[in-house]
């Protein structure tokens, strides 16, 4: 039985512009219906990954696939869509017309084309506002209409980058709403952000990038397993000075102090904030606060690549 | 007063720092001030016109034959007197018919007909008088032309033929003032003999003070003769063709736009490649052009009495030739240019020198020889001499067949350049 295609199948690709080597050896896959978020800082090389996604970068080296046919290929435009950072729109025509503009371009005509915009415009919430001058939307409704300009065509293969970008909270609820939908339909969406919580919210796996290269990917859980381990961190804060006998039994738990503040890192939380608390008790110290915290995935950026992600 | 000056010095640093706009404000208007100067100002007396004049001497006698030396020596004349080499001695000379033809087909400003008996009746004092007339036939395109052939001619009548000025006189002398003793005409004709000698170096005798009107010049349009407004069809083609190329060069901005936006990057990862974005760019901006020069002619049509109607196959062929070039020239500027600055810049100095070289905006025909020749650089010149040969000399369609052929190979080509050019948008 053949083996169908991967939605994308990136393959040791490199890239570079004049001395500045943007990829270097970068391998990738997308799965059906999977949203793979793609995490890097500024300059990491996460828009000439997308580009040469998109088939505006050709690579020096290294393959571009996408459902098995060459990035560049015609039958690769038909089933790709892509939703640039920028709001790449005609801000004189309408919602309506832009929509008609670039489903010509991906190959829609007729009826097709037609029934495609209205469902377009229903699903982006802009069907009362179909028929107004695009750069009179709000900034929310043109992101919004910028994914639509990438979907009209029904593509199997979705690339968005920072979709949210500048968004206030309400719109920003509403993409992820369309982007839920489209994995639904059976989408599979490359997703780049700066949100991590977006990320680990919205992303089956994340790919990070850095330098070119990527660095980890999995999901989310496994990149914390992979890195910053399962433990989980519990601070302490004493409400008193903590006597030298029981600053010993708390380093025999592993325990560091920094003068009122104990910190540890711990297998089971449970039964670890048991022993720590009866401790405490023990030694009539009373404690004033206590916290159990699980790694993120901004510790694991950190961790990985020794930056901010909006460094 | 600070702030004020604050302000003024914070737009200073913007200009600094924006080039186009500094082209804009001082390379552009020196530039357009020698380019106009040259031509307005004929960049010095070698560059200054002389009138292309073909003349028929049908009389052939010693006196026509003195006049047309007289004028061949003129120098804001180009005299042509055979229709192949000038230089060959056994080539035939031009027929008035043939003169009329060269005139018609805009070859040379005017022509001019010696009639037979023209050296027996040259000169005659005031009007009425019993003398043979010359026949100016002229373009009333050019109506500079046959005034200043006019002057001329009269000019070379008194320095060139200076025996038969003295013979009218002696004969009006004789008629008014109760005759003269034949003593007195012997004397006076050996005093004509030795005028009518030839001089040493062969030119004419100085054109002596005062004259005009001596000799009958009768001037006969054989091209615009029958049209309505002679200005029309140069104004209607002239500015037609400049604000085409103008608007043409805005719309073709919208690329730039689009590369700016990323909407060109969104296109470009469609099925649309560059090729197809180009040409959809170029029917468009050539049909615009289209519309914009049929309501241009329309409008000329309605208010001024141009011809349209009895010209609309040669119309039609020339607008879309000149819509065509003038679209790809569009597009190849906009495929240059890195901002729309950029663009203003470049296509404001490329386009008024286009029409100010191409005729757009002062007839050619008024230019010296050499800004004529370099004005065919420019496709303004091709279009617009399309343009006069359907309107104003009535030509067939087909006489237009060189204007097309060089306005679709510059729209061609103006469009592989710009192709050529918007590689750089291209997947990389």
């Amino acid at each position: 039985m053949p083996v169908s295609p991967l939605p994308l199948e990136i393959r040791d690709v490199s890239k570079s512009f004049a001395d500045r080597r943007a990829l270097d050896g970068v391998s990738l896959d997308l799965r059906p219906s999977e949203i793979l978020g793609l995490l890097g800082p500024n300059g990491a090389g996460k828009t000439t990954l997308v580009r040469s996604v998109a088939g505006r970068v050709i690579p020096e080296k290294g393959t571009v696939r996408v459902l098995g046919f060459d990035a560049t290929d015609d039958r690769a435009r038909a089933v790709r869509g892509w939703v640039p950072q920028e709001i790449a729109l005609y801000a004189l025509l309408s919602p309506r017309e832009n929509l008609w503009t670039f489903g010509r371009y991906q190959g829609l005509t007729g009826a097709a084309l037609d029934r495609s915009i209205d469902e377009s415009l229903a699903w982006v919430g802009l069907a009362d506002r179909a028929d107004d001058k695009t750069d009179k939307l709000s900034g929310g409704m043109k992101r919004r209409l910028n994914i639509a300009a990438g979907t009209v065509h029904g593509p199997k293969v979705l690339l968005l980058d920072e979709p949210t970008v500048g968004v206030d909270p309400q719109s920003r609820e509403r993409i992820y709403a369309m982007i839920g939908e489209l994995k639904r339909r059976g989408v599979s969406l490359l997703y780049t952000t700066h949100y991590m919580e977006e990320a680990e919210r919205l992303c089956d796996r994340i790919a990070i990038i850095d330098h070119g290269r990527i660095i980890a990917s999995g999901t989310k859980d496994e990149l914390v397993r992979q890195t910053v381990g399962a433990r989980q961190a519990v601070t302490i804060d004493a409400a008193a000075e903590i006597p030298a006998a029981l600053a010993g039994k708390l380093a025999a738990l592993g325990a560091q102090r920094d003068g009122l503040q104990v910190r540890v890192s711990v297998q089971d939380p449970a039964e670890a904030i048991r022993n720590l608390l009866e401790l405490f008790h023990a030694e009539r110290i009373p404690v004033r606060d206590l916290t159990l915290k699980t790694p993120t995935l901004e510790q694991v950026f950190l961790q990985l690549t020794g930056r901010e992600l909006r460094e | 007063m600070s702030l004020i000056l604050a302000v003024a010095k914070n737009r200073v640093l913007n200009l600094r720092r924006d080039r186009a706009a500094f082209v804009l404000a001082f390379v552009l208007p020196v530039a357009f001030f020698t380019i106009f100067a040259g031509i307005f100002a004929g960049a010095g007396r070698a560059a200054t016109r002389q009138i292309a004049l073909v003349v028929v001497d049908e009389d052939q006698s010693d006196a026509s034959k003195r006049f047309v030396a007289g004028l061949k020596a003129e120098a804001g004349l180009s005299v042509g007197l055979k229709p192949g080499r000038e230089d060959d001695p056994a080539g035939p000379l031009y027929t008035a018919a043939e003169a009329e033809h060269v005139v018609r087909k805009g070859d040379v400003s005017a022509a001019l007909i010696i009639p037979k008996g023209f050296g027996e009746k040259a000169i005659a004092f005031g009007p009425g008088a019993d003398r043979v007339a010359l026949r100016l036939l002229a373009d009333s395109a050019d109506p500079i032309a046959p005034q200043v052939v006019n002057g001329l001619v009269q000019k070379v009548a008194m320095t060139s033929m200076p025996a038969s000025l003295a013979r009218t006189g002696m004969a009006e002398v004789d008629r008014w003032s109760g005759g003269l003793t034949p003593e007195q005409k012997t004397r006076m004709e050996a005093a004509i003999g030795e005028i009518d000698k030839p001089r040493g170096d062969g030119t004419a005798a100085p054109a002596p003070r005062g004259g005009g009107g001596l000799v009958a010049v009768e001037t006969k349009d054989v091209v615009g003769e029958k049209k309505r407004n002679p200005t029309v069809t140069f104004y209607a083609a002239g500015l037609g063709v400049m604000f085409l190329l103008f608007s043409a060069a805005g719309a073709g901005g919208a690329l730039i736009e689009e590369a700016e936006s990323g909407t060109l990057d969104r296109i470009l990862s469609t099925r649309a490649s560059m090729t197809k974005l180009l040409l959809g760019k170029l029917l468009y901006l050539a049909g615009i052009g289209i519309a914009q020069l049929t309501l241009m002619f329309v409008w000329g049509a309605v208010l001024f009495g141009l011809e349209l109607w009895n010209h609309i196959p040669g119309f039609l062929i020339m607008t879309v030739a000149t819509a065509l070039a003038a679209s790809a020239f569009g597009l190849m500027l906009a495929s240059v240019c890195r901002s729309r600055m950029q663009l203003v810049a470049l296509s404001n100095l490329s386009i008024l020198l286009m029409s100010a070289l191409g005729g757009s905006l002062f007839p050619r025909f008024l230019m010296s020889e050499r800004l004529q020749k370099i004005g065919l650089i420019t496709l303004n010149a091709w279009a617009l001499d399309g343009f006069q040969k359907i309107f104003w000399r009535d030509e067939p369609v087909w006489a237009i067949w060189p204007q097309v052929t060089v306005l679709v190979g510059l729209g061609v080509a103006f469009f592989l350049v710009a192709r050529r050019l918007a590689e750089r948008w291209e997947a990389a």
